[in-house]
C-alpha cells in the first residue's frame, strides 16, 4: 500500500479571477442616484434636516477614515482629533487671510495630509498600545501648541470669518453641499485605495499582518498611505466642522470625543468593511438625535454597544448582514471562478 | 504482521492514552488525518516521522494546546478532548515542550517551583529532581539563560516531573543538543519511569527512538504509516514508512484486530 | 532656589506617578496590552472614595482601606469577563474595548457628577500643611507621605513578584503563557490576579491624587494614563523600580517646564514623553531583570 496519495490537482487554466459580482453596476447606479437626490435636499427639506445631515457627513467621513486605519492597516489611533483640529485651523487661518472658507477646504485636506508625514515619522515604529497612546499625546501636544497663538484665538478660540456675506439659507445650503462633497470624495478615495494593488496589501494586513510582511508586501508603504489619507480626510472633516460651527475653539475641535465617535460608529457598523461606517454613522445619528437632550448619555450607550459588538460581533452590524446575504455594496474583493461558471458563489467562494 | 501492537488484550486494562480518529487542522491546512493510537501504562511510546509529518502537532493536541477538528482523546478511559491544557496537566498529562520553553526570567529553582505549583500527589519533589540531576542543586539560583542546552533540557524535564505526571509527553528532546547529551538524558528514562510513569515521545532521531521505545508509531504527512514494537519491524520498513516509499507494507494498522 | 524647590517637588511627585505606573507596567508585562482605561479607574476610585466619605463621614484615610480592596476585586472581575474576552480576539480588540471603557467611564462620571473638579481631605492638616527646610524650600507633607507610600508599595510588589506563588506565576505567564499552561497554570486566573493588583494600586494613586490635586471626569486620560505610560516608557518596561525612576524624571521635567513658563508644565511632560518614544521606538524591549 502506498501511504502517499496524490491530491487531485485541477488545471489552472480552467479558472479565472474576476473583480466584481454582477451587482456592481447596480451599486454604482444606485450610489449615483442617492448622491443626486441628496444634492437636491437643500431645495426640498427644512434647514434643520440639512444641518443634521452635515453632522452625519462629518461623522461618516471620520468613521470611514478610522475604519481605514484600524480596520485595514491595523492602526488603532486615538489621536485623529489632531487632524480634525488642524483642518479646522487651516480653514480658519486661510479665512483670516481673506479666503472663502469653502475654498479653503481642499487646502485644509491637503495641508493635513502633509502634516501627517512628520507625525507618522514620530509614531510609525510603535506597536499597538504604544501607537495608540502616542497618537493621543500628539493630539494633546498639537492642541497645546496651537493654543499659544493668540492670533488665531489662543485658548478660547475665535469665530470663523469670511462667511458674513451669505444669507442663512445660502450658508446652510453651501455647508450642506460642501459636506456632501467631502463625504463623497472621501468614500470614493477610500474605495479606490482599497481596490488598488495597495488595497490588496491592506486587506492582507487586515487579515494577518505577519503573513503579509513575510510575503514581501509593501506593508510600510501601505500603512503610510493610509495614515496620510486618514489625516487628509479627518482634516477635511475638521474644516467642515469649522464651517458648520462658524467658530473654531481648540477644546471643541481637538476633543477626544471625535475619536470616540468615529471609533464607536465604525466598530458598531463593522470594522474592516467599507459599508460598516455608513451603518455605524446611521446608528450614531439615531442615538444622538433621540438622546440629544441628555448630554453624555448617547456616548455612554454608544460606547457600551461598541464594546459589546467588539466582543461578540467582530464584524459589526454589517458583518451580520454580510454573513447572511453575502452581499457587498462596494466590490473590492476578488472572486475565483471556474470558466463558464455564472453562479454567484464561485468555486471557492470569496477571497476577501 | 500478525499481532497488532496496540495492546488490545483486555487483561492489560484500559490504555492510559487513547486517540481515536483524530483529525487536526492548522487553519485550513490538515495536519493530522484520522490518527488512532493507544498507549498502555508503563510503555515508552515513540512517534517518529520527518519534518512536517505532524508529530509535534499530535503531541500538542494531546497536551491540549490544539483543538482537534474531530476525533477523541481519552485519558485513562475518560474523554479529555475538550479539556483546557492546564486541566490536563493537573490531571497528569504533562508535556516537556519542544525547545525547552523554560521561563527565561525565572531561576532554575523558580522554574521547578512553578512546575510544582499544581502538582499531583506523588513521589516526585524538587529535592528528588536535584538528586536525579546532581549539578542542579548548586546552580538552582541561576537564571536559566546561563545554562547549556542540555542543562536546560534537564530543567525542563525536572519542571515536568515535579508535577507528578502519569504520562510524560516529550517533544523533540534531542533538538539542538549534542548526541552525547541526548543519549545521557534518554539514558535516565528508566530511572525516571521507575516511579510508574508512562512516556509518549516525539523524536526526529529515529535510531534514538528505536533504542528507548517499547512502541513505534510513524507519521507521514499527517497519516500513520507504521506501527509496532521495535523488535517486530525491520530497518527497511521503518525507512520506507518514514519517507513514504512504496511497498512499505505497514503492519498493525490502528484499530485493526481490536474492538474500536 | 526656586529651582531646587521645583526639583524636589518633581522628585516627590514621581512617587505619585509611580503609583499610577506600576499597575500599568505589570499588566502590560503580563498581558502585553495597554489598558486605555487605566487612568479612568483611578478617577473612579477617587470619586467612590469621595462618595463614601460624603455619605458615611468616615475619616478620609479610611477610604483607602475600603476602596482599594474593592477596586482590586473589581479588577479581577473586569479582567476575567471583559478584557479576557477582548484578549481572546486580538490586541486590536483589546485596545478598542478598553478605549470604549474609558469613554464610557468618563462620560458616566460626567453625567452623574458634572464636569466640576473635586478633591479629598481638604480639611486635613496632612493635606494642607508643609514644612520648610532652610528659608526657601517648602515641601508639602502630603507629597512626602505619598512618596513614602509609593516606595512601600513598590517594595511590596517586588516581594510579591519574587517570593510568592502568584508572583512567580505572573512572571512565568509573562515569560511564556503556553509553557505556564503546560505546568498547570490557568493563565486567565493569573491575568485576573495581576489585574487585581493593577486596579488596586492605581486606585490608591487615584485617591492620593484626589488629595494632592483635584479630580474631574477627564483626569483619567488627560493626566493619569499619560503620566503612567510615560513613567513606564521612560523608566523601562519590565522594571518595577523603573516606574519610580520614570515618574521622577517626568515630575522633574514638568517642574522645570513650569519654572520656564507656568502654563508649560503639561506640555513639557508631553514633549519629554514624545522625545523618549522617538529615541526608544519600540517602546523598549522587555527587560528580564525584574518584573
Amino acid at each position: 500500500m502506498s501511504p502517499v496519495t496524490e491530491p487531485s490537482v485541477l488545471p489552472a487554466a480552467d479558472f479565472r479571477v474576476t473583480r466584481s459580482q454582477r451587482n456592481v453596476a447596480w451599486t454604482g447606479a444606485v450610489a449615483l442616484i442617492v448622491v443626486i437626490v441628496l444634492a437636491m435636499f437643500p431645495y426640498i427639506v427644512y434647514s434643520g434636516t440639512t444641518t443634521i445631515l452635515v453632522q452625519a457627513f462629518i461623522v461618516l467621513t471620520l468613521a470611514s477614515m478610522w475604519n481605514l486605519l484600524a480596520g485595514y492597516a491595523g492602526l488603532v489611533s486615538v489621536g485623529q482629533q489632531a487632524f480634525v483640529g488642524l483642518g479646522a485651523y487651516f480653514v480658519l487661518i486661510l479665512a483670516i487671510h481673506g479666503s472663502s472658507p469653502f475654498l479653503a477646504l481642499p487646502v485644509a485636506a491637503i495641508g493635513c495630509g502633509l502634516a501627517s508625514l512628520p507625525l507618522w515619522w514620530l509614531v510609525s515604529r510603535l506597536r499597538s498600545g504604544y501607537f495608540a497612546i502616542a497618537t493621543w499625546v500628539l493630539a494633546a501636544t498639537v492642541m497645546l501648541i496651537i493654543e499659544k497663538f493668540s492670533s488665531i484665538g489662543g485658548g478660547t478660540g475665535m469665530p470663523l470669518p469670511g462667511l458674513a456675506g451669505l444669507t442663512p439659507a445660502l450658508l446652510t445650503a453651501y455647508t450642506y453641499w460642501a459636506g456632501l462633497a467631502v463625504t463623497v470624495v472621501a468614500l470614493v478615495a477610500i474605495y479606490l485605495v482599497l481596490r488598488s494593488r495597495l488595497g490588496l496589501v491592506l486587506t492582507a494586513i487586515r487579515d494577518d499582518e505577519v503573513a503579509a510582511r513575510s510575503s514581501g508586501a509593501r506593508v510600510d508603504l501601505a500603512r503610510l498611505l493610509v495614515f496620510v489619507v486618514a489625516g487628509a480626510g479627518c482634516g477635511a472633516a475638521g474644516g467642515l466642522l469649522a464651517i458648520s460651527q462658524l467658530q473654531v475653539q481648540p477644546s471643541a475641535v481637538f476633543s477626544i470625543q471625535w475619536t470616540a465617535e468615529m471609533a464607536f460608529a465604525t466598530i458598531i457598523g463593522g470594522l474592516g468593511t467599507i459599508e460598516g461606517p455608513i451603518i455605524g454613522t446611521a446608528v450614531y445619528m439615531v442615538l444622538q438625535q433621540t438622546l440629544a437632550s441628555y448630554n453624555a448619555w448617547y456616548l455612554i450607550i454608544l460606547g457600551l454597544v461598541a464594546i459589546i459588538v467588539a466582543l461578540f460581533a467582530r464584524r459589526g452590524l454589517w458583518g451580520l448582514v454580510d454573513a447572511r446575504l453575502g452581499v457587498r455594496l462596494f466590490p473590492v474583493g476578488y472572486w475565483l471562478r471556474r470558466n463558464g461558471d455564472r453562479s454567484r458563489g464561485g468555486l471557492l467562494g470569496r477571497l476577501r | 504482521m500478525t499481532a497488532p501492537a496496540n495492546g488490545e488484550e483486555s487483561a492489560a486494562g484500559t490504555p492510559l492514552v487513547e486517540l481515536r480518529d483524530l483529525v487536526v487542522h492548522h487553519g485550513q491546512l490538515q495536519a493530522l488525518d484520522s490518527i488512532s493510537l493507544r498507549v498502555m501504562p508503563g510503555e515508552v511510546y515513540a512517534i517518529i516521522g520527518a519534518n512536517g509529518a505532524g508529530k509535534s502537532t499530535l503531541l500538542r493536541t494531546i497536551a491540549g494546546l490544539h483543538r482537534p477538528t474531530s476525533g477523541t482523546i481519552r485519558f485513562d478511559g475518560k474523554d479529555v478532548t475538550g479539556l483546557r491544557p492546564e486541566r490536563r496537566a493537573r490531571q497528569g498529562i504533562v508535556m516537556v515542550p519542544e525547545g525547552r520553553r523554560l521561563f527565561g526570567s525565572l531561576s532554575v529553582m523558580e522554574n521547578l517551583q512553578v512546575g510544582a505549583t499544581y502538582s499531583r500527589p506523588g513521589p516526585w519533589t524538587i529535592d528528588r529532581v536535584f538528586e536525579l540531576f546532581s549539578w542542579m542543586h548548586d546552580r538552582r539560583g541561576q537564571p536559566t539563560s546561563q545554562l547549556s542546552g542540555g542543562e536546560q533540557q534537564t530543567v525542563a524535564l525536572g519542571r515536568a516531573l515535579v508535577a507528578n505526571p502519569r504520562v510524560l509527553l516529550l517533544d523533540e528532546l534531542s533538538l539542538g543538543l549534542a548526541p552525547v547529551v541526548v543519549q545521557r538524558i534518554y539514558g535516565m528514562l528508566p530511572q525516571i519511569m521507575a516511579s510508574g510513569l508512562t512516556v509518549l515521545l516525539v523524536e526526529q532521531d529515529v535510531s534514538q527512538a528505536l533504542r528507548v521505545a517499547s512502541h513505534i508509531h510513524c507519521l507521514l504527512e499527517g497519516r500513520t504509516t507504521l506501527e509496532g514494537r521495535p523488535a517486530e519491524v525491520t530497518a527497511e520498513r521503518v525507512e520506507a514508512a518514514y519517507f513514504g516509499l512504496a511497498g512499505a507494507g505497514v503492519g498493525g494498522q490502528p484499530g485493526e484486530g481490536s474492538e474500536s | 532656589m526656586a529651582w531646587v524647590n521645583a526639583i524636589i517637588q518633581g522628585i516627590l511627585t514621581g512617587g505619585l506617578y509611580a503609583l499610577f505606573a506600576c499597575g500599568l507596567s505589570l499588566l502590560f508585562g503580563v498581558m502585553k496590552v495597554v489598558n486605555l482605561a487605566h487612568g479612568d479607574l483611578a478617577v473612579v476610585a477617587g470619586y467612590v472614595a469621595i462618595g463614601i466619605i460624603t455619605v458615611t463621614h468616615i475619616p478620609v484615610l479610611w477610604s483607602f482601606v475600603v476602596v482599594v480592596p474593592v477596586m482590586a476585586v473589581v479588577g479581577y472581575v473586569v479582567q476575567r469577563t471583559m478584557i479576557q474576552g477582548a484578549l481572546d480576539r486580538s490586541v486590536l480588540t483589546t485596545l478598542m474595548v478598553t478605549f470604549g471603557l474609558s469613554v464610557v467611564i468618563e462620560n458616566g462620571l460626567l453625567q452623574f457628577f458634572t464636569a466640576n473638579s473635586r478633591g479629598l481631605g481638604t480639611g486635613l492638616a496632612l493635606v494642607t500643611d508643609s514644612f520648610t527646610i532652610g528659608s526657601q524650600i517648602q515641601i508639602a507633607y502630603l507629597l512626602v507621605v505619598i512618596f513614602a507610600v509609593a516606595v512601600v508599595v513598590l517594595l511590596g510588589l517586588q516581594y510579591f513578584l519574587s517570593a510568592s506563588k502568584y508572583g512567580r506565576l505572573i512572571r512565568a505567564v509573562a515569560d511564556d503563557k503556553e509553557a505556564a499552561q503546560l505546568s498547570g497554570a490557568d493563565h486567565r486566573h493569573v491575568f485576573g490576579i495581576a489585574a487585581a493588583v493593577a486596579f488596586g494600586t492605581v486606585a490608591l494613586g487615584g485617591i492620593a491624587y484626589g488629595m494632592y490635586s483635584q479630580l474631574d471626569p477627564t483626569t483619567g486620560t488627560d493626566t493619569i494614563l499619560l503620566f503612567a505610560f510615560a513613567a513606564v516608557v521612560i523608566g523601562g518596561l519590565g522594571s518595577l523600580w523603573g516606574t519610580l525612576v520614570g515618574g521622577i524624571a517626568l515630575g522633574v521635567a514638568q517642574q522645570i517646564g513650569a519654572q520656564i513658563n507656568i502654563s508649560d508644565e503639561v506640555l513639557a511632560g508631553y514633549l519629554v514623553f514624545l522625545v523618549i518614544l522617538v529615541l526608544r521606538p519600540q517602546g523598549l524591549t522587555a527587560r528580564r531583570a525584574q518584573s
